[in-house]
């Protein structure tokens, strides 16, 4: 996030692109809620009508996967009606003359026949989003899990930059996390091209400088493969040794047929856990872990803020801390690693090897953290990233983007869309959530949600098992009958095995990021008697 | 220059707007409180915050009063403190407040009124148990024990203005109040969403966590501060442990980003740690597919051996890892130290895109 959470309450207009806001992040969802109670506008844009919708001025229904043409259409109103902020677009960025271009390609009209949003209301919803400043636009993975994610985010960015609204207390570009700490284990380069706190590998210097702190003589400088592909070098045989720390992929990866046959082709697979998974059925090792509240760290929030976790309980059996883990493997392939606690790691090695988080010390951790970048130890963190439209890297980039369908639209044969989320009261694949007292009698079994035109179609009544086929696989589920869903969609989660979405997503993925096409594919429902 | 009021004969600065109640806390005047909810608007239900307002004609509630320049208030005299005890004695009537066997029991507003008016006998009759709603309990987190109600109101006030669930209101009318989901239906089939702030401001113990109970009293226990291990907003929490065991879990006041607000899953998720499923020993597979008990030297041996010998012949790129999001930035900081510097690959990732 470019902000932070306490500018919600603050905030005067709020846009909501693809965010289940109260059911994936409610704490967050709380303070906007407040925030509408005070006066702030709400505008809330998804193909579903969420429970946000409720607080709303506007819900902008827009057809699964036309982001990207939506926001396109809005901004050649901004740029047409001549509404756009003229002075921060020439003080603070470049490109505007290319992204005009593009979006010329975009009038309301064409717009709305690609996202089923009237070219009236995109019209509306241009003209309101100029009329209050800073507006501050939130995005969760609506915005991200599709062929285009990259292009969905630039998109963000853009209209955002256009309105002037980029750099300012509630304003800016906020997509939410959604584990707790996504956002830290990319800070922490658990990624394949960038040492931690964003040093790329390819860069001579930046490889010297770690090397020397490790103390070893070189480091790989060419870019690793992203998780699916290394997936399907699982399959080719280009990838021997494969280690799983925390991930259930058996369930949480599109094609949950396919993932199982990668899976089932490691010659080595060692998991890493705190509970026997669907994806520990495949491994060669099985390493127990710690747990939260079992050991000391930190965790990094959306708003970049490093938080304290700390020791209640003793981890059960024989279990480890991850980190021990690894030094342990680390010191069998002849390597002494000096640090011996979270804190050592954090303070002798993270914090020195990182610019943007050289300032934060646990010492200095034992309240409400700090927000990076604090680059000194008297730095007192960063809730606003490129304050007052002056960005970290120079002028911010307009990007003129092409809208694209998803990789699988409806056809004939599998007439619906499928889009997959989170409900409220489980947390991904409920190796945790299930395993947690109550939370079951909440939420005990997965459901198809479906509107009632299409349940009326189908001649389907709410509460019946039906099946839902994709090209990939089917299950079995209860249909649940919802207004919440727009007629021709179909949505579910990933909460429960036997009735996850994932047997039926298509493993597709942004060229960029390798993020799959969970929003997006087709499917057929069939009734079972 | 600030304006000033009276507080208890002394000249004290205000600002224009507050209430007597944060105006009197400021100039260090402490007044009780039961049914105020900072964030709130104030409903001046209790009146326990009764305070004496020079030239007013009875007694002002201090969280709903502003200050006005020069006005006199007194807010420990004899006529106050009167005022005050008789009005614990009258919620001490009200219901059934048998400390003894009270969850909230050493953490409780009214026991600690009671307390310090040395309150020993019920002065009123106490309400009849007949006329005692029947408790509430019958999903897995909240419980509402009606004879404890005291009807100040905040966890109405919590839901509707502080998290805007809107899932429970005041029902009924006087002798019969009760606070009530929609349709006075159990909280399982309302609107609720067991995010559990009204049991967080509950002063007294008539909401309680139903998995708490029995596991610790608060001078048994320690609070531990962590953060919500969950979804990515990072929700600063309490962990109440007692012996190495969390009891409960509660929001940190006033701390970034949550403000003493948490969901479902940060307030009542916590205790799959104690599952009897975790993982507690290494395993490794048996050639016939069964897994087998290790010691951690054997298992650590072999992956070390292993991704050896896979280095050896075909190259450091042949080993992949992913990290865990959800873990410790130290973890995952750890994690691609091993690939980078030990393996010699940069083929370390994790599942950012889920
Ligand atoms: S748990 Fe949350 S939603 Fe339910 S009544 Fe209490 S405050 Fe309202
Ligand atoms: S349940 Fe607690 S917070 Fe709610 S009205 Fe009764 S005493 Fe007050
Ligand atoms: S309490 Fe809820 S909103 Fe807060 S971090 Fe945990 S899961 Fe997220
Ligand atoms: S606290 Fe003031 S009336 Fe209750």
């Amino acid at each position: 996030m470019t902000n932070s959470f306490a500018d919600f309450i603050k905030a005067k207009l709020i846009l909501m692109i693809g965010t289940n806001m109260s059911e994936a992040h409610p704490v967050a969802s709380t303070f906007v809620k407040d925030a509408v109670l005070g006066g702030a506008q709400l505008i809330v844009v998804d193909p579903r009508r969420t429970d946000m919708v409720d607080f709303a001025q506007m819900h902008v229904q827009i057809k699964v996967g036309s982001d990207v043409a939506l926001i396109n259409g809005i901004m050649n109103v901004l740029i047409e009606e001549n509404l756009y902020d003229k002075k921060y677009v020439e003080s603070c960025t470049v490109g505007f003359e290319d992204l005009k271009k593009k979006v010329m390609e975009y009038p309301p009209e064409r717009a709305a026949e690609i996202s089923g949003v009237s070219a009236d209301t995109i019209r509306t919803l241009a003209r309101r989003l100029a009329s209050v400043k800073p507006a501050m636009l939130m995005y969760t993975l609506g915005i991200t899990e599709h062929i285009c994610g990259v292009n969905n985010v630039m998109s963000c960015a853009n209209l955002q930059m256009l309105l002037g609204n980029v750099g300012f207390e509630c304003g800016g570009v906020n997509p939410l996390r959604g584990q707790n700490n996504v956002q830290g284990a990319c800070d922490m380069g658990a990624l394949p091209n960038v040492f931690p706190g964003y040093q790329r590998v390819d860069n001579a210097d930046a490889r010297a400088k770690f090397a020397k702190a490790w103390n070893v003589k070189s480091l790989p400088d060419k870019p690793g493969m992203m998780m699916p592909t290394m997936m399907e070098n699982l399959t080719t045989g280009k990838v021997k040794a494969f280690y799983v720390f925390g991930e259930n992929l058996a369930n949480t990866e599109p094609d949950i047929h396919h993932v199982e046959h990668c899976l089932q082709s490691a010659e080595f697979l060692v998991c890493q856990d705190i509970f026997p998974t669907e994806t520990t059925r495949f491994a060669h090792v099985i390493l127990p872990a710690a747990a939260w509240s079992e050991n000391d760290g930190t965790f990094t929030s959306s708003e970049r803020r490093v938080n304290r976790v700390r020791t209640a309980s003793v981890p059960p059996g024989q279990a480890k801390p991850n980190w021990w883990i690894f030094r342990e493997i680390a010191k069998r392939m002849g390597h002494q690693w000096a640090s011996n606690s979270a804190k050592e790691i954090w303070d002798q090695e993270v914090s020195v090897l990182a610019p943007s988080m050289a300032g934060i010390k646990y010492r200095r951790l034992e309240g409400d953290g700090i927000q990076w970048p604090a680059p000194t130890e008297e730095h007192c963190g960063t809730p606003t990233l490129h304050k007052d439209g002056k960005f970290t890297c120079g002028l911010g980039v307009l990007k003129p983007i092409d809208w694209i369908p998803p990789a699988e639209v409806p056809d004939k044969e599998y007439p619906l869309v499928l889009s997959t989320g989170r409900r409220l009261y489980h947390y991904h694949t409920r190796t945790q959530t299930g395993r947690s007292r109550g939370i079951n009698d909440l939420l005990g079994e997965e459901t198809a949600d479906i509107s009632a035109a299409d349940a009326r179609k189908l001649g389907v009544a709410d509460g019946e098992m039906i099946a839902v086929k994709s090209r990939r696989g089917e299950v079995k589920v209860k249909a649940r009958v919802t207004q919440q869903v727009p007629e021709g969609l179909v949505w579910m989660a990933f909460h429960f095995r036997d009735a996850c979405a994932n047997w039926l997503t298509n493993p597709v993925y942004d060229p960029i990021t390798q993020t799959a096409e969970y929003k997006a594919c087709a499917v057929r429902i069939d009734r079972l008697t | 220059m600030s304006q000033t009021f009276i507080l208890n004969g002394i000249e004290t600065p205000f600002t224009p707007g507050q209430m007597i109640l944060d105006a009197a806390r400021n100039g260090g005047a402490e007044i009780p409180t039961l049914c105020y909810l900072k964030g709130a608007a104030p409903t001046g239900a209790c009146r326990i915050c009764c305070v004496e307002v020079k030239g007013a004609r009875s007694l002002m509630a201090a969280c709903s009063t502003p200050v006005t320049a020069g006005m006199e208030v007194t807010t420990n005299s004899e006529l106050v403190h009167r005022a005050r005890k008789m009005n614990v004695e009258f919620l001490l009537a009200s219901g059934k407040h048998n400390c003894l066997m009270c969850e909230a029991n050493g953490n409780c507003r009214l026991q600690d009124l009671a307390y310090f008016y040395k309150i020993t006998k019920l002065q009123f009759r106490e309400k009849d148990e007949k006329d005692i709603y029947p408790t509430e309990d019958q999903n897995p987190f909240i419980v509402r024990d009606f004879s404890r109600c005291i009807l100040c109101g905040r966890c109405v006030q919590a839901c509707n203005e502080v998290v805007v669930n809107r899932a429970i209101s005041q029902g009924y009318r006087g002798a019969e109040s009760k606070i009530v989901t929609g349709g006075d239906s159990p909280y399982n089939e309302s609107e609720c969403v067991f995010c559990g702030q009204c049991v967080e401001v509950c002063p007294v113990g008539a909401l309680t966590e139903k998995k708490a109970k029995g596991l610790g009293r608060p001078w048994e226990t320690q609070k531990i501060r962590t953060t919500c291990p969950y979804c990515g907003v990072g929700c600063q929490q309490w962990l109440h442990v007692k012996d190495g065991k969390i009891a409960k879990v509660t929001a940190v006041e006033d701390a970034q980003p949550n403000q003493g607000r948490l969901c479902v899953k940060g307030r009542f998720a916590y205790d799959f740690i104690y599952s009897e499923e975790r993982l507690k020993t290494p395993l490794i597979r048996e050639v016939d597919g069964a897994f087998r008990e290790a010691s951690w030297d054997e298992a650590l041996d072999l992956v070390a051996s292993k991704f050896k010998s896979i280095i050896s012949e075909h190259g450091p790129d042949a080993i992949a890892g992913v990290s865990c999001a959800r873990s410790i930035n130290e973890d995952s900081y750890q994690m691609q130290k091993l690939f980078r510097a030990v393996i010699g690959t940069n083929n370390i990732d994790h599942c950012a895109r889920t």
